[in-house]
């Protein structure tokens, strides 16, 4: 039955001639391409019959010297493709504002594009469904085959320069209205001329990506700011720097509760005592002994005073009947109150608690020595020692330090997407100036 | 498919058949082109050399589409003003047929299909004009006049006579496309998909020059 399956003839470059210069010039899209520009002279030159024709002479301000050169081969998503045609789209009344496409083509895959601007590179391809205009967080936005891109910047491009061929016919001069839409690292293109629009979807690469597919032998250049699908490195991070924290702080519950059971919190001491000032004799005493048992733990010492108006000075020592070993600390507990014209208000407390951490166990005795002003009245007080109880400032603490890494995340991925908005139609309102970079 | 030999009224050479349902066929040796009548072929006309084209498709290539494995028998060679297109007509093994457009190596592959219901008369189709199929909003994306540039091989109609044409392009949001051809009365509904190269599956390709596939 294949029999009759006479397969072609292989399919041959062309080489022609320019009618302006008579320069070589090679068509490397086969049949496709419908313009081809002079290596020699740059003349624009119709391909389409089978000789070429002048289309237009173009006056050549300076040479431009693409970054990838023509006839570079290079492979992208698996496929190799061929750089025949470059264009320069400078944006109208911004000068110095443009971007560089390179046409890439495989005859079997077809037409690519490649955009560059500031090193901040594209990977394109046109798109053939419809486009549903919608929002975005309050921005006007694009859904185009399940995703939304948000509306990033307008421009009115102008081509100002063109090398190689391609398979429509180009000109210098001609104008473009674009608008660019983004979902990093995606990006969505609309280009509307008079009587057509098109639409393409962008994938960002890096210039690393880029000098790898076509290996480029010279040093990859280093990319400047924030392309509007360039993806940010804390895209996700953020989300996944909470969810760690989250568990982080379920865990830190966990630590909690087992602290909470395993906590002996036991009541060793108790006592109450009154302090005359200005008594006659010693003022310092010492309580009965007391034991504290099990592994080395902290200990709490409370004090709760009928303290009014007023100050006490404690000075204690604990010390260890047997060594004769002692730690040695005071505390001030002082209690104010009253009224004045911003209404009542009171100062301190009239009991206060220490803790002493890592007391070995063994027999203990506190010495006491209570200080006082000599006219103040005479104050009551109770010593209360509790062995092992548990310390919730180190929870605390620690659920604060483990905020850090998700907030310092969230505040670089912030600074990163407001960097990339400063570039668009809507720059964010912190920023003063557009494009200062 | 059927193996089915003819010979051609011109120059006697045979004349294969890949497919029962051809109506139309071109001799593969005098470029006449022949029309299948009840019991032999008629030359109806003769094809002019057919434009360069760079498509990697030709009469015979084979190819597989979500597990329906097809052959190129014949093609449609379409001109306008921004360049051209080819419509390879393509048969599966059932007998029944379809269209792989190639326009510049974008691919895609549609079928006639009959209207759910009346389609929309010519003067109501213009750009963003939308209409409803299926429960599916298309909308005219342009709308073509295409002067016919060449045919060859086996044709479900005659195309021999045909000059000017005319298409409207319908898309939906989801990637699917209709195309209605006014130039036939009634006009006919074509509908289908964006295929990428690679869910074709094909073999039998063209070779070019410094290629590989």
């Amino acid at each position: 039955m294949s029999s009759l399956a006479v397969s072609p003839p292989v399919v041959k470059a062309k080489s022609l001639s320019c009618p302006n210069c008579g320069g070589p010039v090679e068509l490397r899209g086969f049949a496709h391409t419908l313009s081809v520009v002079c290596p020699s002279c740059h003349s624009i030159l119709d391909a389409s019959t089978p000789t070429l024709t002048l289309v237009q002479r173009v006056q050549e301000a300076q040479r431009i010297q693409p970054m990838i050169p023509l006839g570079s081969r290079g492979k992208l998503e698996n496929t190799v493709y061929e750089v025949i045609g470059f264009q320069i789209r400078d944006i109208v009344g911004e000068p110095g504002e443009g971007w560089s496409e390179y046409l890439l083509f495989n005859p079997y895959k077809g037409f690519r594009y490649i955009s560059e601007y500031r090193n901040h590179w594209n990977f394109i391809r046109v798109l053939a469904a419809l486009p549903e205009p919608t929002k975005s967080r309050g921005k006007y936005a694009i859904r185009m085959l399940g995703q939304t891109y948000t509306h990033f910047d307008h421009a009115d491009a102008v081509t100002s320069s063109v090398l190689g061929e391609f398979p429509w016919r180009v000109k210098v001069g001609e104008m473009a209205q674009v608008d660019d839409y983004v979902s990093p690292p995606y990006m969505l293109s609309s280009e509307a001329t008079p009587g057509e629009v098109v639409w393409s979807l962008g994938e960002y690469y890096t210039c690393a990506q880029i000098w790898r597919a076509f290996q480029l032998p010279d040093r990859v250049p280093r990319a400047s700011g924030v392309f509007a699908n360039q993806p940010s490195p804390y895209a996700g991070r953020t989300a996944s720097a909470w969810r760690l924290w989250l568990w982080l702080m379920i865990a830190l519950f966990g630590i909690t509760l087992v602290m909470g059971f395993t906590s002996t919190n036991k009541e060793v001491f108790r006592h109450s005592y009154s302090f005359t000032p200005g008594a006659a004799g010693e003022p310092s005493f010492v309580t009965d002994p007391f034991d504290l048992q099990g592994r080395p733990d902290n200990i709490q010492l409370e004090i709760n005073t009928n303290l009014n108006n007023n100050w006490a000075y404690f000075n204690f020592a604990l010390i260890n009947q047997d060594s004769g070993h002692g730690y040695d600390f005071g505390r001030e507990v002082s209690y104010y109150y009253g009224t004045d014209s911003d209404g009542s208000w009171s100062e301190g407390k009239s009991r206060d608690s220490v803790i002493l951490p890592n007391v070995s166990p063994g027999r203990y005795y506190l010495r006491v020595e209570p200080e006082m002003d000599a006219t103040a009245t005479p104050m009551q007080y109770e010593l209360v020692v509790r062995r092992g109880v548990p310390v919730w400032i180190w929870i605390w603490l620690a659920a604060l330090l483990l905020l850090i890494p998700p907030i310092f995340i969230k505040i670089r991925s912030t600074a990163f997407e407001s960097k990339r908005w400063r570039e668009s139609d809507y720059p964010p309102s912190s920023s003063s100036s557009r494009g200062g970079d | 498919m059927s193996g089915h030999t003819a010979t051609c009224p011109n120059c006697g050479a045979p004349v294969n058949f890949r497919w029962s349902g051809a109506v139309q066929t071109t001799c593969e040796f005098c470029h006449s082109i022949l029309v299948r009548t009840d019991l032999d072929l008629k030359k109806v006309g003769q094809v002019a050399d057919l434009p360069q084209d760079s498509s990697p498709i030709h009469l015979g290539t084979e190819g597989q589409y979500q597990n329906r494995p097809f052959v190129v028998v014949g093609r449609i060679i379409y001109e306008y003003e921004q360049g051209g297109w080819n419509e390879w007509h393509v048969v599966h093994n059932d007998g029944t047929s379809g269209w792989l457009a190639d326009a510049q190596l974008e691919y895609d592959l549609s079928f006639w299909t009959k209207p759910p219901k009346p389609l929309p008369p010519f003067e109501k189709v213009h750009r963003d004009a939308v209409f409803q199929w299926d429960k599916q909003q298309y909308r005219v994306t342009s709308v073509t006049r295409a002067h016919y540039k060449g045919v060859e091989g086996e044709l479900p109609f005659e195309y021999w006579d045909k000059h000017d044409m005319i298409f409207a392009d319908l898309r939906t949001t989801t990637g699917e496309f209709a195309t209605i051809d006014y130039s036939e009365n009634p006009p006919l509904l074509f509908m289908g998909r964006p295929v990428e190269f690679d869910d074709l599956h094909f073999k039998n390709l063209r070779e070019f020059e410094g290629w590989k596939q």
